[in-house]
Formats: structure tokens, sequence, C-alpha cells
């Protein structure tokens, strides 16, 4: 904690120092107690704009973050799925999602649809390889366990494979984490009426670049903050 | 007889490991052989459990086989307790937590319940998976040189636990350890060169610790079949 308010006070100063050297107009570079200025005078619109990403941003997450976990449980119970979806997923991953930002608006719309289902598909694909690469990972010796035991597929993952990958579950997620807002901004950034996305296309048009700038700050918060919320659990040995 | 055995030819990329018969009887067998000549494909095929090898032949088990292997295979992330009631859950049926506590206790390891993995010593790890194999209440038990990762003094607690709470069940174990046939075994098998051979043991009585010279001799004859 202490490293990373040394790390941000680092940055201010630098940042700070920037604007000093460079005698860039406010416009262009704000300084930084102008950008947390304005982040405090127009808080209620910050506010109301961070809640409707964190919206997007959540439901991305629950809906990519269940569709992860149920694909890599159904790998899992159906071995053979595995060698059909593993290259259409491969082909998916290949395509930047970012391009797709554009087709889903005209698909979905200019609501939270497209942005939902931006950081969706990003959000899924870190957690359906996190997940399965845990559960490929356990020894082939503890599988014996369950043979001896007479075990199905569906009772192996739920007592063996699912609770020896919950460390790599935690990793995927926290990887998705850092991923989602970046969705969810790109997503307004094609088209929305509401969001920090928007937010910050409307201040670039109108020349504001510290309320651009808290906008960008807000989205880092939330991206750190959100990533930090993921348990990190160390598998004990 | 119980009911185990194994008949049949064992063949490993088209050479034989076996051919032949074993039979197990009520009480402690060990089987011990030179490294690669099939001690472990015999047992896992015995136990019902897969193998690079094919066997020719067919495997007779009563209902429920008991497994310990040299590793602990505890899982990392789950209590003793939920680790003694592992194979239970593995296999649908309900757990009884005061059994997985008295099972717990007649390894020693009363109390410990509630711990994790990681905060027990080799050995103590090595009984909470003895307690796992108990809870199943297998007729039969194999065993993989569940010993072999421990150190000579709690190797033999360990020995002396096992023949205590195993007593009157049919277990096989693979060893490659002499003294620990002598000190614990009621037949000695030897694997090598294709067939199973049985050892006549020595006039001391299977479990004195003072078998040494015997061990030897057995070790010298295991040396001689390989």
């Amino acid at each position: 904690m202490r490293r990373a308010l040394v790390a941000v006070a680092a940055l201010l100063l630098v940042w700070q120092g920037a604007v000093w050297a460079t005698g860039l107009p406010p416009f262009v570079l704000p300084a930084p107690w102008a950008v947390a200025a304005e982040g405090w005078t127009s808080r209620a619109m910050l506010a109301e704009h961070g809640l409707v990403t964190l919206a997007e941003v959540m439901a991305g997450l629950g809906l990519g973050g269940a569709a992860g976990v149920g694909f890599a449980i159904a790998g899992q119970v159906v071995p053979a799925l595995r060698r059909w979806i593993d290259p259409v997923l491969a082909a998916t991953q290949a395509v930047p999602v970012f391009v797709l930002a554009p087709v889903l608006t005209i698909w979905l719309g200019y609501g939270m649809g497209p942005k939902v289902a931006m950081t969706t598909l990003l959000v899924f694909f870190p957690v359906l390889s996190a997940l399965t690469d845990a559960m490929d990972a356990v020894p082939e010796a503890h599988l014996d366990l369950a043979r001896i035991a007479g075990a199905g597929r569906w009772r192996t993952i739920r007592h063996l494979l699912l609770p020896q990958a919950v460390p790599g579950l935690l990793s995927g997620l926290r990887v998705a984490a850092t991923y989602a807002p970046t969705g969810a901004v790109i997503g307004e950034w094609i088209g929305a009426s509401k969001g920090l996305g928007y937010l910050m296309l409307m201040a670039n048009a109108r020349s504001k670049a510290d309320l651009m700038f808290a906008a960008l700050v807000l989205v880092v918060a939330m991206t750190l903050t959100l990533r930090a919320l993921v348990p990190a659990v160390k598998d004990p040995s | 007889m119980t009911g185990w055995s194994l008949s049949g030819t064992v063949r490993l990329r088209g050479e034989v490991l076996f051919r032949g018969e074993i039979a197990l009887s009520p009480g402690w067998t060990c089987l011990m052989g030179p490294s690669g000549a099939g001690k472990t494909t015999l047992l896992r095929l015995l136990a019902g459990l897969p193998v690079a090898a094919e066997l020719e032949g067919r495997v007779l088990r009563p209902g429920r086989v008991g497994w310990v292997a040299q590793d602990d295979l505890l899982q990392p992330r789950q209590s003793v307790g939920a680790n003694v009631a592992l194979l239970e859950r593995l296999a649908g049926r309900a757990v009884d937590p005061a059994r997985v506590e008295r099972l717990l206790a007649q390894v020693g390891l009363a109390g410990f319940a509630a711990r994790r993995p990681a905060t027990l010593s080799g050995g103590q790890r090595q009984r909470v998976a003895l307690a796992r194999m108990l809870m199943q209440q297998a007729e039969v038990v194999a065993m993989d040189e569940p010993f072999s990762a421990l150190d000579p003094a709690t190797r033999r607690q360990m020995q002396d636990l096992a023949r205590g709470v195993l007593r009157g069940r049919t277990v096989l174990m693979v060893t490659h350890d002499p003294t620990e046939a002598l000190r614990m075994a009621d037949r000695v098998l030897v694997l090598a060169g294709g067939t199973v051979a049985e050892v006549p043991l020595p006039g001391a009585p299977p479990r004195d610790p003072e078998a040494g010279g015997a061990a030897g001799a057995l070790l010298r004859l295991v040396r001689a079949v390989s």
C-alpha cells in the first residue's frame, strides 16, 4: 500500500514536472491539481457516468465469468467438446474484440447492450482458459482417487478438479477484471449517451482536457479496485 | 481366498511383463522385484486403475479397493477432515463426520479435522491418506510404496500403524525395501522375468525387527531372480 502511494506521488510529480517543463496549454495537458479541481466540480456528473460504466463492467464480468466457467466445466464433462470448441475459440480470439464494437453497436443499439457484450467477450476468454488450464493441471495421480471411488465426470470435477483450480480461476478473474473496464469504455466510444467513455469523448470535443483526465483517473481507479477485490489465493503446498 | 486375483498375460509394448496368476489371500502380501519389472503395473491392474500395459486375461476384484500411493494425494485446498471424506464424496455416499473423527483418532490425528494438509508433516499426511482409505471400508487394499518417502523412524511407526488398522484385510503392497517386506508381510511375492515367485519367509517371525540378516538374504534373492 505504501509503495502504491509512493508510485502515485511520483507519477503526479512527473506529470506536474512535464506541465512546467513543456509549457503546454491546459487544454492539451492540464496540471494534476486542475484535474483534481475539475473532478471535484463535476463530481455529480462523473458519478452518474461512472455508475453506468460500472454497471456495464459488472454485468460483463458476471456474464463473461459465468460463460467462461460454464464452458470450462462443459469441456471437462465432455472432453470431445473441447476438440470442437478450442479451434473456434482460438479463431474468435484472433479477432480483436475492439473491431467488433461497431458491429455490436449496429446489432444491439446505443444502450448498455453492446458495452456489456464487449466486456463479456473480453472477460470470457481469460476466465475460460485460466480455469481449463488449472483443471488440466491437476496431477494424473489425483484422478486415481476418483477412479478408485468410481466417481463419474461430474463428481470428479466438483470434488477434485474445481477445488484445486480455485487459484487458477481467481488469477483468470483478476486478468479479466483488468480488461473489463477497457471493454466498456471502448464500447462507449463507438456510440453511447452515458458512461465514462462517452464523457471522455464529449470532454475531448469541447477541449476540456481536465474533465477528460478526471474521467480517465476514474476508469483507472475502477480497474485497480476491481482487480484488488478479486482475492489472491496462494496454493498451500 | 478373497476373490482378488489376476490371471493372464500382461504386455507392455509387446514385451511380456507378467504371465500367470496372482491370487491374494487375507493378510499382508508384499510384491517386490527389480525396478521396471512391472510391480506397479500389476498392482494398478489389480486395483482397477488404468495402465500403459495391456492385459490379456482377467482381474477378479471385490467391490471396493482401497488405494494408498507413495504420494499422499491430499487435496491442498481442503481440510484434513474433507480429505478423509473425499472418496465418499467422490462416490456420492453420505459422509458421517463422527466417523471421520473416529478414523482420524485411530491413525493418531484426533482433533486434526479442521487443519490444512500444508500444516502437517510427511508422516501425518500419510496418516491422513491411511484414514481416507479406511473411510472407504474396502475389503481389499492396494498400496504402492506408501512409506518409501518417509524417514526411517516415521516409516516404522507407519508400518506398525498400518498393520494394526488393516489387520485381517487383504493387502497387496509394492515395496522396494526388503526390511519393510520382512517386517510387514505374511507373504512375499517377487516379480521378475515375467513371473511371480513366492519367497519362503525365513524362520524369524515376519515382523521381527531384528531380521536384518534375513532381509539381506531376501535382497540377494531379489537380485538373483532379476
